[in-house]
């Protein structure tokens, strides 16, 4: 029994003008993953590979036991995907498609898609092209959640919703995850939403992968210290500096390897350590991704 | 019974540390008594809207502290611990204790006179109650 539900090795992929580079991935079941990157940083090639949209020039992808893309049509059974570019049947109404849905997927849970209906406030007899945005997002949504499926895919399930509708969905994926053998993989480049509800993080930056952890070590060991020099002290050399901002007697450091121990090894050192700000996702993938990019730089 | 657990956006401190906060208020107030058993990490994550993993980093620290007991494949209880009142005003002892001597450093007192204040109150409390 295979516990990763995503399993990326060495997969690379070679566009004229765009390279997905030597991509390793790992998504235990049961776990949300947020993949976060800028636009055009590879998010979307890495979702098509994994779901046998576009196939790599290298490297091994297995999802859900199942190789890919040679196995994905039995991987799609249990595969829900959600993307921005949903084409959804316009002049149909949502109950048309809800029974196309049940039609093809024998596992598709119809108490789950009328609770779904009254959660997402959707009305299953209007037509798909009547719809807002957010409606449109909320029906595909539906359409994916309630076949059951033990991976759901989502490519930038919260952009363009309201608040009230991001909420919503958000409280709907993590009740998905209340049955520990499913799993979510999202992209999304609203770092609060992937703050909020992943397990496991994923920076993407020019088609690699730049950073991969756990949620809580990325929030423990990012932090900004804001020093004070005393006249004749240079900036202390700290342990895992990505970024060293602020000026003259005023540095500001901000390190991936924090340790409390730092804060007494930059006063020996003659800085007094003014503040230690946590960081948000944000501003952690933020100094990521710079400090990455000076580095292909030099 | 769980939901009125509040995750604050705009708080400062790291999610795990507001919902630790949070369970052992509801523990000092006897919302969730001694014993009884409380919200599995996955039920929690799920009302809370927040990872799963956040969760477990709670729980897995206020094991540490004594507070709750997690059983295998069991699900989590409150500590049957008698000491887990002590243990909490403890920690409110110590953060108003921090705060006086930020005061008295304000004010220029020597940790000497800051004692000597402390001991006054203590006085003035044991005569009251005599």
């Amino acid at each position: 029994m295979n516990d990763l539900s995503v399993h990326f090795e060495g997969v690379s992929k070679i566009y004229p003008h765009f390279t997905l580079d030597d991509v390793s991935l790992e998504l235990p079941a049961g776990t949300i993953m947020g993949l976060i990157g800028a636009n055009g940083a590879g998010k979307s090639t890495t979702i098509r590979i994994l779901m046998g949209l576009v196939h790599q020039d290298r490297g091994r992808v297995l999802v859900l036991g199942r190789e890919m893309p040679r196995e994905q049509a039995a991987a799609k059974l249990d595969i829900g995907f959600v993307s921005e570019d949903m084409r959804l049947y316009g002049p149909a109404t949502l109950a048309w498609h809800m029974n196309f849905v049940q039609s093809i997927y024998p596992k598709w849970d119809q108490p789950y898609a009328e609770t779904l209906l009254r959660r997402f406030d959707l009305k299953p007899r209007q037509k798909i092209k009547g719809l807002s945005h957010g409606q449109r997002v909320k029906a595909a949504l539906l359409l994916a959640l309630a076949r059951r499926p033990r991976l759901l895919v989502l490519d930038e399930p919260t952009t363009g919703l309201d608040p009230v509708a991001r909420q919503e969905v958000l409280g709907e994926l993590m009740a998905v995850l209340a049955d520990e053998d499913r799993t979510i993989l999202f992209s999304s480049h609203n770092t609060l939403d992937v703050e909020q509800i992943s397990d496991q993080i994923t920076f993407i930056d020019r088609g690699r992968i730049i950073a991969s952890d756990n949620k809580e070590i990325f929030l423990d060991r990012w932090r900004r210290l804001r020093l004070v020099l005393s006249p004749e002290a240079d900036v202390p050399s700290l342990p895992g500096v990505v970024e060293v901002g602020g000026s003259g007697r005023l540095p500001v450091l901000v390190t991936n390897r924090f340790d409390p121990a730092m804060v007494s090894a930059c006063n020996d050192a003659g800085a007094t350590v003014q503040a230690v700000d946590p960081m948000t996702l944000e501003e952690i993938f933020v100094a990521n991704v710079h400090s990455r990019r000076e580095k292909q730089i030099v | 019974m769980h939901s009125d657990l509040v995750i604050s956006q705009t708080d400062g401190r790291p999610m795990y540390l507001q919902i630790m906060d949070q369970i052992r208020q509801r523990i000092a107030v006897g919302d969730w008594e001694q014993g009884k058993e409380i919200p599995s990490i996955r039920q929690l994550a799920v009302t809370l809207r927040v990872s799963v993993i956040t969760v477990k980093r709670a729980y897995m620290e206020l094991e540490r502290d004594g507070i709750i007991v997690t059983q295998q494949g069991k699900g989590s209880i409150v500590a049957p611990n008698p000491r887990l009142g002590a243990k909490l005003y403890d920690e409110e002892l110590a953060k108003h204790i921090n705060r006086v001597a930020q005061l008295g450093e304000l004010l220029g007192l020597t940790p000497k006179e800051l004692a000597s204040r402390v001991r006054e109150a203590a006085d003035r409390l044991t005569k009251e109650y005599s």
